[in-house]
């Protein structure tokens, strides 16, 4: 197989005390034995399946005037089963930078990780911090090298560079965008139509919170492989913050309360003409 | 996916003392969008026999209408309702008639006999009868609601805590299922009295 040559992307600062023990570890580029098959287009369909929880989820992002929104579930799934409501989908890479997470869970982990490694060499080798759109271009040229052979990640990366706020996002089949709006994950068309219809860019920090929040919610409503909680990070000039982290189960009923009701409507057929 | 998990559903009946409770989820979804919040799943026969029905919502709907129509039938050449064992059996026998394309759905039947006496029994999908003395289940949430039941089901309960058991059971079952849910729909039938109560849950 080739390998793409990422030497451009190494840092070019003399590392101190046993460098060699740091090249194996960190420095070199990630690499995985493959495995010893014939048939290898079929062994990798077989393991794909076997490994690929986390399916169903909702994640979004956007600018505005103050920085960078960003939400997501909590829901993991396997199939129809529910296997957790309390996943960190929204990762912390820095205290200026988050990635999202959507799709095989341990594949966005590893990778956003390895990230968060090589964005903080660069910090050590360059005396300044990664721009957002060097993250996630470090990030995407990695899954690009892996394409075709079963990663599942969809992620956003965003944060806060020398550029102001940035967004990005990136997928294992080799995408990256720049962007104002994205929503990833099985409940992002729902994320997408709340999101779209309340959007503004001189939103205040508050009204972006709560329509995270709002996409997030209606995306678990009709969406059955999200839910759990809805997180709500903001990224500003000095860096991330936890807004918010709702029980999707309560937020329903404060959306929405009710009132005790006699008698629900039945369903009944439509009268013959 | 099976044909049985397309549109989602968990559904439940209880026996205690000279009563019985049924409850099932309110979810209609394709797959994993959820399109209806109150959908009705424990259709009532008579004032004392329930069935409630799992699986494909169409075929529900339709075997719903033919079991309707055999026990008007009855009722016409008879002069009196069904008795459980007896609708149970109408059930299997409608569904068996269909062998080799049956109607996707598990049946769960809940009644009152003639003394008092409650009935729950459940079917697969071409007419198995399977009784039961404690509680039966069904549904895409089947697997946790045997759980759930196993664990807090108790002999000979009272009215007011089969309702509470059976909820509690149905809620925190569908919790641990993407495929139902958004609240729930209990009946709860003791010889002199039918309660219906619509249950508030996770809409998520």
């Amino acid at each position: 197989m080739m390998k793409i040559d990422f030497s451009g992307l190494d840092p070019y600062m003399p590392v101190k005390g046993n460098a060699e023990d740091l090249d194996d570890e960190i420095l070199a580029a990630p690499s995985f034995k493959l495995p010893v098959t014939v048939d290898f287009d079929g062994f990798q369909k077989a393991a794909v399946q076997m490994v690929k929880p986390a399916k169903g989820t909702t994640t979004l992002a956007f600018i505005f005037k103050d920085g960078v929104m960003v939400a997501a579930d909590s829901r993991a799934s396997m199939g129809g089963y529910i296997s957790s409501q309390s996943v960190k989908k929204i990762i912390e890479i820095n205290p200026y930078m988050l990635g999202t997470m959507a799709g095989g869970a341990a594949d966005c982990q590893f990778w956003h990780r390895n990230l968060g490694i090589k964005c903080r060499l660069h910090e050590l080798a360059n005396k300044r911090r990664i721009s957002v759109a060097g993250a996630s271009k470090l990030l995407a040229n990695i899954l690009y090298s892996y394409r075709g052979m079963g990663l599942s990640v969809g992620t956003m990366i965003a944060g806060w560079d020398e550029n102001g706020p940035g967004l990005y996002y990136v997928d294992s089949e080799g995408g990256r965008l720049k962007g104002t709006r994205f929503s990833v994950g099985s409940g992002s068309p729902y994320a997408y139509g709340v999101l779209d219809s309340g959007y503004r860019f001189d939103l205040s920090v508050e009204e972006a919170a709560e329509l995270a929040r709002r996409a997030i919610y209606h995306a678990t409503f009709r969406d059955g492989a999200s839910g759990g909680v809805a997180s709500v990070y903001h990224v500003g000039p000095s860096g991330w913050k936890k807004l918010s982290g709702d029980d999707v189960g309560e937020l329903h009923y404060s959306y929405y309360p009710v009132e005790p009701t006699a008698v629900e409507q039945e369903m009944a057929d439509v009268p013959i003409a | 996916m099976s044909i049985f998990e397309y549109n989602g559903s968990a559904l439940v009946a209880m026996v205690g003392k000279n009563c019985f409770a049924i409850a099932s989820d309110r979810r209609l979804g394709v797959q994993l969008q959820t399109i209806a919040t109150d959908f009705q799943k424990i259709y009532r026969i008579h004032h004392k026999l329930f069935i409630g029905l799992a699986g494909l919502a169409t075929d529900a709907q339709t075997l719903y209408q033919r079991l309707v129509f055999r026990h008007k039938l009855y009722h016409l050449r008879e002069e009196r309702d069904m008795k459980p064992e007896t609708f149970a059996s109408l059930v299997s026998a409608v569904l068996y008639e269909k062998r080799f394309g049956p109607y996707f759905c598990q049946p769960v039947i809940a009644g009152l006999g003639d003394d008092d006496k409650p009935f729950i029994c459940t079917m697969d999908s071409i007419g198995a009868k399977e009784l039961a003395k404690d509680f039966v289940v069904a549904g895409t949430a089947s697997e946790s609601l045997y759980g759930a039941c196993e664990s807090m089901f108790k002999p000979d309960m009272e009215a007011e805590e089969l309702f509470e058991t059976i909820s509690q059971a149905l809620i925190s079952s569908v919790d641990r299922d993407c495929l139902s849910g958004w609240g729930g729909h209990v009946y709860l039938v003791t010889p002199t009295e039918v309660t219906e109560r619509i249950l508030k849950g996770r809409m998520d």
